[in-house]
């Protein structure tokens, strides 16, 4: 017995350091950032007069911010769709006892393992206006196909005036029919590359929660008359939304940070048509020496993040706790 | 006939898709490949007329007298911050890893989950007090504190891929020890420890893999052009206007490569820590 409070004690030990870690460089540092949100630490120099929300204040009436808000929404809904479309279908794909299946799945996986700042820098190579993808695609015939990816400030957006947005006007929310709702460009380059870089992994998720599916159900719903779409729209679909639930909170919070690849790519962009709030705040704080405006930044985007993943951990520890 | 037609489809569809997922490795290579006279806008998609490596040496070495450095250096630099990095970082997680799925103390779960918040934080809510603690420990600006940094959060995920290769070691194996006469570390070292090693080489992928290809906090901590590791230095090449695109290219190649063959010759288990990494339990 002696013997077992000892081995407690020395667990215990073994575990400190990283709890001290944890506490000190996650929770503390969390703490100290959110304090310096709030006080007017604005210059070189530290100044810890408290100001309140004033910095909350001034970035929500901040055009930049508003855009970059913008930005991230597009960013997430559009990246997030196109990987699991994507990686679903590749996965279906390549379920289908596929000869070579090795070789596939690591040339679709194989981008994972390289930097944003690579993706970034090739795929500013690919997205250059004057050559790359434009050039591919006129060379095979559609002589007019010239977007201007991020180097373009076009925001698309339902127009007021519209029907559709006449009718969001009418049910008031006639705020949604402007460019502060729409998507840019530059979004659409940068989801492009990252997609390239992440749908593989969606690709893996899925593939491994199809192996996990007993060949013996698939078949009883074929002899019970299902067809091959029916089987994947009763039985496969439903037992693949556990993963489809992680693979949308690992890509959203991919997204919410994202940073290396604007910054390698495209940098802000046009009229801030590829800029993001992670990408907003560093430039703020460690270009502008905006330290409490950029705290604020860091604060608004770890609470998007929070609002996505403390709910799955709550809920993975629950189920965990069950088993 | 009908099963054929659809078989062909499905290899057509897989193929057309490997050719979209290499055509950047296609560009890479290709644009790599051409010396500086023959980079132009209108033959991008050419392939090179001989092999030059000119755009490997200038992106290697730079260009001293342009004031274009090289990437050389960064790439030593990465070494040195990763190799220590991995090492440590397993090193903790095993530990973690093992106390938290064998030696359960009260509240470990809830420890845990602690913990696995920290992976998923946008790291800027961590980077002011983050660079005034590495200021007041003199780390700034050195691959010591790059390293320090790197372990620190690299602990969530590191403890949740031991903890849950641990998890499934049946309890009578510890039991067995104990009956001999074994204590926690004599568990650890006779039992836990040997049967480590598919843990290890997961976990230490993934935080090569993780630790190379960080920017963040390498442009955060590191400002000086010859303590920066390689893919700040690799964003500095490719921001400045005077470097042509070939040696880009070739650049980001060479900064791609370790992690690169990591992947190709050790995917099996690259795959592995992905999987660890989002399926929780």
């Amino acid at each position: 017995m002696r013997r077992l409070n000892t081995d407690r004690l020395i667990a215990f030990l073994l575990i400190v350091p990283s709890i001290f870690a944890v506490a000190l460089f996650v929770y503390g540092f969390i703490g100290w950032t959110g304090y310096v949100s709030l006080v007017k630490w604005n210059t070189l120099l530290p100044d810890f007069t408290f100001v309140g929300l004033d910095n909350y204040a001034r970035l929500f009436a901040n055009e930049r911010f508003q855009i970059d808000i913008r930005n991230t929404v597009g960013f997430t809904l559009l990246f997030i769709a196109a990987c699991l479309v994507l990686g679903f279908g590749l996965a279906v794909l390549l379920d289908q006892r596929i000869k070579g299946e090795g070789v596939f799945r690591s040339i679709f996986l194989f981008p994972m393992s390289i930097s944003f700042i690579v993706t970034g820098v090739v795929w500013r190579w690919l997205l250059n206006p004057s050559t790359g993808v434009n050039l591919l695609v006129q060379a095979l015939g559609f002589k007019d196909f010239k977007p201007g990816w991020y180097t373009d400030p076009t925001v698309w957006f339902v127009p007021a005036d519209s029907l559709v947005g006449q009718f969001l006007t009418n049910i008031g929310l006639g705020v949604v029919a402007s460019d502060k709702f729409g998507l840019s460009m530059g979004v659409i380059a940068l989801v492009i590359a990252a997609t390239w870089q992440m749908s593989g992994y969606t690709m893996a998720m899925y593939l491994a929660g199809l192996r996990g599916i007993p060949e013996e159900l698939r078949e009883a719903a074929r002899i019970d008359g299902c067809s091959e779409w029916g089987v994947y729209r009763h039985i496969v679909l439903p037992m693949l939304q556990p993963i489809t639930l992680s693979a949308v909170i690992i890509l959203g919070h991919i997204s919410l940070k994202i940073f290396d690849l604007v910054s390698a790519m495209t940098g802000p962009g046009p009229a801030f048509a590829s800029d993001v709030p992670a990408y907003f705040m560093f430039d703020t704080t460690f270009r502008g020496n905006f330290f409490s405006q950029g705290a604020s930044i860091a604060i608004v985007l770890l609470t998007l993040v929070a609002v996505l993943v403390v709910p799955y951990l709550v809920y993975s520890r629950r189920t965990e706790v069950e088993r | 006939m009908n099963k054929m037609v659809t078989r062909a489809i499905i290899y057509l569809l897989l193929t057309a898709a490997s050719i979209i997922y290499l055509i950047p490795v296609y560009v890479l290579l290709v644009t790599g490949l051409k010396s500086f006279t023959e980079v132009n806008l209108d033959t991008m998609w050419n392939l090179p007329a001989g092999l030059s490596f000119d755009s490997f040496i200038r992106a290697w070495v730079g260009d001293p007298l342009n004031g274009v450095l090289g990437l050389s250096g960064n790439f030593a630099n990465s070494l040195m911050l990763v190799i220590p990095a991995t090492i440590i970082s397993a090193i903790l997680g095993s530990m973690n890893g093992y106390v938290l799925s064998k030696w359960k103390f009260r509240g470990a779960d809830t420890l845990f989950t602690l913990f696995l918040f920290g992976m998923f934080i946008p790291y800027q809510s961590i980077l002011i007090p983050l660079v005034q603690t590495m200021q007041t420990l003199g780390l700034y600006g050195s691959i010591p504190g790059l390293i320090l940094v790197h372990v620190i959060y690299g602990i969530p995920i590191t403890t949740l891929i031991f903890r849950n290769y641990y998890a499934v070691v049946p309890n009578e194996l510890l039991e067995a020890g104990r009956i001999d006469g074994a204590g926690i570390l004599g568990i650890y070292r006779h039992i836990m420890f040997p049967i480590s090693l598919p843990g290890f080489v997961v976990v230490m992928i993934w935080e090569f893999t993780a630790v190379w290809n960080d920017f963040l906090f390498a442009v955060t901590i590191t400002s000086k052009p010859a303590v920066q590791p390689v893919t700040v230095a690799l964003n500095n090449l490719a921001g400045s206007f005077v470097v042509e695109w070939n040696v880009q290219m070739a650049g980001a190649l060479m900064a791609a490569l370790p992690t690169l063959l990591v992947y190709i010759f050790l995917g099996r288990f690259f795959m592995r820590g992905l999987l660890a990494g989002s399926v929780k339990g």
